[in-house]
């Protein structure tokens, strides 16, 4: 059994999908994630359902005003426009914007209850031996958050492996270019071609299940060694 | 109180802070700090009071770890905090070392880690203390490279005092550091904690709720309740005042400094030189030329006219009445001079009229028990 290319392409594109906006997740969350963890602000409710807000919403709705924001004719999309470029709905920049929205909440929310369990005592301790803010949060909130960490990029990468609904609204099915995987199984079995739909639909679910697997599993391993 | 010069607590700690956590909705009654502490800049201040008095709170005040605080902190010449100047330097600006209650080690890092992390952001310049010095001082050697989370309660504490002492701090503060050990721990860790002013010249400022720990430890003290001052003096001092809050409590004694003088190996005893008087105390195995502080409880010392012969009390020294204080209806406390110190004796009112007790007049105190601290 070998891939079809076309598939193959679709399968890099959605690993590269998946790399990017967990990378930029973790980059745009952690600071999120840390704010709703520390601070007493009267917003901090409001930004809390903000950010979990994809968990409830179908994609389809997440997607369709993305697809207004980023489209040509929507506020972003003029912006882009303004500056030279061109729309950004129905383009891989797009999707990746679509997807860090979509995963936001699970990236944030592990990271922020890791900060929330870590607690302001550690912090305190460490402010008193000389340690700056930057330095305590780099040296001591990131390394106690690890596990936070570990299952926020777990998380956001194998969520936005499986994501369809936002795809399809603001990336629509362009191959090499917004055609990803799940998109791919989808047309298959339009296309009544099972046994193409079943090699791709099999494979990230194992793929899926084990980057799981890998998170629970070192959680445990690591929770034993800590308490 | 406001108008001492400022020349004359320029060399001390002056503590002045105003803290107010309104009352919440959910029965949390509300907390408010209202002090003014002119310290000493050298020796174990003790701070004393009940849980909830606002002590724990004033070290974090100190420390600037409570933002909301308004007043001043300074450390001899140097201003830590100064609300109206606009000054407040984060605690990381602050030339302090803080030993929390249960240690606050950090358990991603080994309790060499946590020693250094403390030493490393100590500009060279301001290092004084050498990690050598504090791994030999606090028996650190074999705890180096284990994780802090198998330490057990007293090794976490002292990795902690040692991380503290690490940041060669201006001032230590120690936040009931041993109220989270077991008696025989906390026994083990107090000698680590006594030779603190005397290694090393800075003033540490000491929370405990235990008298015990506070007469052994402290050289001034610190009386707090409910978020006021209540007194502040020299321990030997606060412990015989009449006045204060302390010896209106139920085990009021005196605290006295006492040399080993010997030990009587018949009777295994031991023989304590307070200024020139010998008490006996049962043999406790100290090395002779040894200082200790020793407590005489009030209800443990009777008084008599005469030095009573055939009498089981061995602990007999002359002394004269300075006032008495009714206590409870039926008895009175006497302060006594022993020609150095003070004593505290609690005799019935029955007692002190029949001996005529009354201040100049010579007596002698029998003291049925003297404990070591």
């Amino acid at each position: 059994m070998i891939l079809h290319p076309d598939d193959a392409t679709a399968l890099v594109l959605t690993l590269k999908l998946a790399s990017l906006s967990t990378a930029v997740l973790l980059l745009l969350g952690t600071p999120l994630a840390w704010w709703l963890a520390m601070t007493r602000s009267r917003l901090r409710p409001v930004i809390d359902a903000l950010v979990s807000l994809p968990l409830v919403l179908p994609p389809t709705v997440l997607g369709f005003y993305l697809l207004l924001l980023l489209g040509s004719d929507g506020p972003l999309g003029r912006l882009m426009s303004v500056a030279g470029g061109s729309s950004l709905a129905f383009t891989f920049t797009g999707l990746v914007i679509g997807s860090v929205i979509y995963s936001l909440p699970f990236v944030v929310q592990p990271i922020r209850d890791a900060f929330l369990g870590v607690g302001r005592l550690p912090l305190e301790a460490a402010a008193t031996l000389g340690a700056s803010p930057g330095d305590r949060f780099f040296s001591v909130a990131v390394p106690l958050a690890r596990r936070g960490f570990l299952t926020a990029a777990t998380l956001g990468f194998a969520h936005t492996l499986g994501e369809f609904g936002v795809v399809l609204m603001i990336g629509g099915n362009i191959p090499g270019k917004t055609k990803v995987l799940s998109i791919a199984i989808f047309d298959h079995v339009e296309a009544m071609d099972y046994g193409r739909a079943h090699m791709l639909a099999g494979g990230l679910l194992c793929l899926s299940f084990f980057l799981l697997l890998a998170v629970y599993f070192l959680n445990r391993r690591d929770g034993r060694e800590d308490r | 109180m406001n108008s001492t010069p400022r020349s004359a607590s320029t060399f001390g700690l002056k503590i002045r802070q105003q803290l107010q956590r309104p009352a919440s909705r959910k029965g949390d009654p509300g907390f408010q700090l209202d002090v003014d502490l002119d310290l000493p800049r050298t020796g174990f201040t003790v701070l004393f009071g009940r849980s909830g008095c606002g002590k724990s709170t004033i070290l974090r005040c100190v420390a600037g770890l409570e933002k909301r605080s308004k007043g001043t902190v300074r450390m001899g010449e140097t201003v830590w905090q100064d609300s109206s100047a606009g000054i407040f330097l984060p605690p990381e600006q602050r030339a302090l070392g803080y030993v929390f209650q249960e240690g606050a080690l950090f358990p991603h890092l080994t309790v060499r880690g946590n020693l250094n992390f403390a030493f490393r952001r100590v500009p060279t310049i301001r290092r004084r203390i050498r990690q050598e010095e504090v791994i030999e001082l606090l028996e650190l050697t074999p705890l180096l490279e284990r994780a802090t989370a198998g330490l057990s309660g007293g090794e976490r504490q002292r990795v902690a005092l040692g991380r503290a002492l690490l940041t060669s701090p201006d001032l230590l503060l120690l936040d009931e550091p041993l109220a989270a050990l077991d008696r025989s721990t906390r026994r083990a860790i107090l000698p680590f904690l006594e030779q603190l002013p005397r290694r090393f010249p800075m003033p540490v400022l000491y929370v405990t709720h235990f008298l015990n720990e506070a007469a052994r430890l402290a050289d001034h003290l610190v009386l707090l309740d409910k978020g006021l001052e209540t007194g502040s003096g020299p321990l030997t001092t606060m412990l015989t005042d009449p006045s204060s809050s302390l010896t209106r409590e139920g085990d009021v004694g005196a605290v006295l400094v006492a040399e080993v003088a010997g030990h009587d190996d018949e009777f295994h005893l031991t023989r304590l030189n307070v200024s020139g008087n010998i008490l006996l105390s049962p043999d406790s195995g100290l090395t002779k030329g040894r200082m200790v502080r020793i407590r005489i409880l009030a209800r443990d010392v009777s008084l008599s006219l005469e030095a009573a012969e055939g009498s089981s009390i061995l602990n007999i020294l002359p002394v004269e009445v300075l006032d008495l204080t009714p206590r409870d209806p039926g008895r009175v406390l006497v302060r006594l001079n022993t020609g150095h110190e003070i004593l505290l004796a609690l005799v019935t009112k029955k007692s002190a009229t029949a001996l005529n007790l009354g201040p100049g007049r010579r007596v002698f105190a029998q003291i049925k028990s003297v404990a070591l601290l």
